[in-house]
Order: C-alpha cells, then structure tokens, then sequence
C-alpha cells in the first residue's frame, strides 16, 4: 500500500474535494466550522462557538461527535470531508449527531475517493434533532472512474416537536460502485423530515435506496425523494417508506428513476401507510427513458444528442 | 433559403404530406396557414428532423444541400431551429443555462426583455412545471432569438400567449428577421400571418395557395373557413 505523509494526505484530500465542487477557500477560513478526514486519520477539525466536534480515530475510521448547543444559529455552513486516497482500505465513520432545541445548523459533507479499486466506505449515524431545531445535512459524493468502491450510509434519525430535518445525498460524479443506502426517520408531533437521494449509475454500477419516514407525532410532516439515472447496466432498487402514525400527519413518495439505454434496470418500490384516519400519504412512482422531445429541445439548439442528455441528466441531479 | 420539393410523408399508410412545395427566401418571413390537421406541425418537424419524422419522398434543400437526412443536431449546426408549439419541460434547468445554451454572446437578458419578461424574475427559474404554458412559450421564443438562427422556424407561436404579450412576441420576430433571420411562421391565426411577407396556405399536407398576407388570409377565410372538403382539396 502506498503511505501518504499526513501533509500529502491533505493536500491529496484538498484536491480531490475541489474536484467534487467543493471551494478550498471555504476550508481555509477561520470563520467556518470544518472536519477533515482522511481513512482513519483527523487531519482538520475547527469548530465554533455553540459547536462541538469531538473526534476519536478508530482502527478503521473515525469516531464523531456531532454537538449543536441549545439554541445556537450557526450563519455558515459546516463542512466535513471524509474520503481515501489509496486504491484499497475500509473507512468507517461512526456518528453521533446532537442538534439541540432551537439550534439551526446547515452541514455540507463531501467524501471523496478519486482512486478506489477496493474500498468501503461506511457510514453509522445516530442523529437527535431537539424541539424546534433545524438540521440540513447535504452529503455529496466523488468517486473515480474505477468503481471499485462499496458506500454503506445509514442513519436514524429522531426529529422532536417542531424540529427539522432535511438531507440530501447525492452521488453522480465517478461511478458509483455499489452503493446501499438506508435512512430512517422518526417524527414527532410537527416535525418535518425530508430525505433526497440522487444518483446517476453507469456501468455496472448497483444501487439500493431505502428511505423510511415514520410520522409519529400528530401533524408530523415527511417527503422521500429519490431521482436515478441508469445508463449501460446499472441496476437500482428503490424503496421509500412513509408511515402515517398520528392525526393529520402527511407524507409523500416520490421516486423517478430515469433509464438510458437498454440494459440498465429500475425497480421501484413505493410503500404508503396509515393508521389514523386523518392521517395522509400519497406516493408517486415514475420509471421510464428520457424524454425524446427534451433531448431534440437541446439538439434543436445546436447540442449533440450525447450532450443533450448530459445536460438533462444533470438537470434531474442538481 | 429553404426548398422543400414534392415532399411526402407517409405514416401506417396513411398520407400526411402529399407532394408539398415551399420556397422560403432569404431573410423572408414565410407564414404557413393551416386548419386543425392539415398537416403543420408535420412541416415542421420533418423541416428540423425532430420525432424521427424523415421524408417517404421529396427533399428538403437548405442553403442548397439537402438536409433530409441530417439528424436535428445536424441542421441545428448549419443555422436551422425551431420552436415547439407545445416546449418540453426540464427539471433543474435554469432559464438562464437555456437561454445560454443557444446565445451568440452573452448578453442573454434581452431575449427575455424582447419577449416581455423581467429577466430577474426569471433568469434563476427552473423551464419545469412551475412555468405556466405562457411563460415556458415565450422562454421557448426568446431561446430561439438568442441563437440567432438562418431560419427559425416557428410552430403556433402564438398559442397559449395573452393578448399584452403577443404584440410584445410578434415584435421579437420581426426584430430577428430585421436581423437577417428567415422565418417560417406555422400558425392558424390569420392575426399572426400580417407579419409575413408571404404566406401559404396548406390543405391536406399540401399548399394550395401563397401570395400576400393580407389576400392570402382573405382567401382562407372565404375558402377554408367554410369549406365542406376541410383537408380534402378539390382542385
């Protein structure tokens, strides 16, 4: 295995998370909370007033915990960058995440693994939002062209009365690899959880999403949102869950899974659940191609069809 | 600019386009008036290669070669455009990358300004389904202002486009044909052919008359409006 100088590793790390679209500048400033890690190792961690990030490196990862104290409002967000350099190794990332009443916090997570050939990146996440506090937690991935990588998110999530959580994940830079997601959320009384998953699965690349909302409390809200685009033989399966437990709780599904080309598989498995007769949950499932009259709106304007579809395909993803 | 010779197109047997004859000059506007299913919307995709729709018969020559065979990407590249009577809908573009995707040059909010909209009301916008038909229209309007094409050509530019903002559209083509853009206007609307320099009218997939705009549209009213042979011509 190659050895990296702690140096090297972050630089590595740096470079890799510009190429993901993240802004270096944003890491360098004094004024904005950030962790980096690179396999197993801290190699930044800057926290700010009424924002705790306790770490702890593990054999094969890290240990973190997640503090927003009671009614802080953190103006920028925090940014955290996880990934491995080397081709092969296991990085488990073991959070514990403690959003107290009244705080509002918006993190934006980059992980990044531009040489993977066999590696797996694992995620455990225990996450509390207190009453009325707010959570954004937008998690983007870069993966290489190799597809040798394994990604293992899985979160639960408590939201308490009036709180807020809303994530994004989204994978569409490199290939995927495989990728097995698992989020699930439970709402009390007026909370409101969203979940988005996007990715786009070339190759061979396979995909499974599960995300579940269970809306617990009475007036609870909840979305789960997945968009996928399938090309060569990628395969997805998506299953997104939404329980209606209390009065007046309302959720939806909404899945569209789009395929390009004639190999590529899509499964969608929308489930809808009330136990309470003033509770609501719809769901909406679409799988299909791309849409013809979009590509030739693009080539009409002088686009090719590959960068037509390129531009639709990154439309759907943003 | 444009010839179209005996073109013929034939679907599940049935002719759609019987032997049709279009010249388009240079920097002309040509206006096309047609009835419901007369075959309109049919020129204009077999024109742009759009919906897979190629010639059974006939050519298509522009600028002297014949294009029938080129994909839509293809004659976009040699000045051709055309915009849908109904535009498609992309989730997560903005209108600002549309609009960019065809501009010459980078001073994209006058399209919008020429089509009556307040660029930064619109610029950051998705083209998805919060636009109402009316305002993805004239997003599709002023996308084709923006290329700058040879010839542009135009399905049913008005439908869907209130009373304030029509003068404000049939401006934007006038401006683009001042700019050296020629200009086939496919429309019902007698209304929006007083802009054309010529017009033709088309039965069942066939011109039968082209002449001014103002007799021609006289024409179609004494004739088409009341005819008992609706896409059936007689002589």
């Amino acid at each position: 295995m190659v050895r990296y100088s702690v140096e090297e590793e972050y630089r590595g790390m740096i470079d890799a998370y510009q190429k993901a679209g993240g802004d270096e500048s944003v890491l360098k400033s004094q004024d904005t909370a950030k962790l980096v890690v690179h396999q197993n190792k801290v190699l930044a961690n800057d926290g700010i007033k009424g924002l705790k990030i306790d770490t702890e490196e593990t054999a094969s990862g890290v240990r973190v915990n997640f503090t927003i104290e009671k009614g802080t409002k953190i103006d920028r967000p925090v940014h955290l960058c996880f990934g491995l350099l080397p081709k092969e190794g296991l990085q488990e990332i073991i959070m514990k995440v403690d959003a107290q009443e009244n705080s509002q916090v918006s993190v934006v997570a980059h992980c990044i693994f531009p040489n993977a050939v066999k590696v797996i990146h694992k995620m455990d996440a225990d996450i509390n939002i207190g009453a009325n506090a707010k959570f954004d937690y937008k998690e983007t991935h870069y993966h290489g062209e190799g597809g040798g990588i394994e990604v293992i998110p899985r979160a639960r999530v408590r939201v308490e009365k009036g709180g807020v959580w809303q994530s994004t994940f989204a994978l569409s830079q490199g290939l995927v690899g495989k990728l097995d997601y698992d989020f699930e959320v439970f709402c009390q009384e007026k909370a409101v959880a969203e979940l988005v998953v996007k990715a786009y699965g070339r190759g061979s690349d396979d995909i499974k999403i599960v995300e579940k909302i269970h809306l617990d409390g009475r007036g609870a809200r909840g979305m789960a949102k997945s968009r996928l685009v399938l090309s060569g033989k990628a395969r997805a399966e998506v299953r997104g869950e939404t329980y209606g437990n209390a009065p007046y709780a309302r959720g939806h599904v909404d899945c569209m899974e789009l395929v390009n080309g004639k190999e590529a598989v899509a499964v969608a498995i929308p489930i809808v659940s009330v136990t309470d007769d003033t509770a609501k949950v719809t769901h909406e499932a679409a799988i299909g191609s791309i849409d013809r009259k979009q590509v030739e709106t693009l080539m009409a304007r002088g686009l090719d069809e590959n960068e037509a579809v390129d531009v639709i395909v990154r439309g759907i993803l943003k | 600019m444009l010839v179209v010779e005996n073109l013929q197109l034939k679907l599940n047997g049935n002719s759609i386009i019987n032997g049709l004859d279009l010249h388009v000059g240079k920097a002309e506007i040509h206006g096309i008036l047609g009835e419901n299913g007369t075959g309109k919307t049919t020129i204009a995709n077999l024109i742009m290669g759009t919906n897979s729709y190629r010639p059974t018969g006939g050519r298509i020559i522009f600028e002297g070669e014949d294009i029938s065979r080129l994909s839509v990407s293809q004659r976009a590249k040699k000045g051709i455009t055309l915009a849908w009577q109904e535009p498609a809908r992309v989730e997560g573009l903005t209108v600002r990358d549309y609009l960019a995707l065809s501009a010459k040059n980078g001073q994209i909010e006058q399209y919008l300004l020429m089509v009556g909209m307040e660029p930064a009301h619109y610029m950051d916008r998705d083209i998805d389904a919060t636009l109402s038909g009316g305002e993805r229209k004239r997003i599709e309007m002023a996308s084709v202002l923006a290329m700058r094409p040879k010839l542009a050509i135009l399905d049913e530019p008005d439908s869907g486009i209130d009373i304030v903002a029509l003068p404000l559209l049939l401006n934007g083509i006038i401006e683009m044909n001042r700019q050296g853009s020629s200009v086939l206007l496919i429309t019902h609307s007698e209304r929006v052919t007083e802009i054309a320099h010529r017009v033709s009218i088309l039965c069942a997939g066939k011109i039968i008359s082209t002449g001014a705009p103002l007799e021609t549209s006289q024409w179609f009213k004494n004739n088409c409006l009341t005819c008992p042979h609706i896409n059936e011509p007689t002589q």
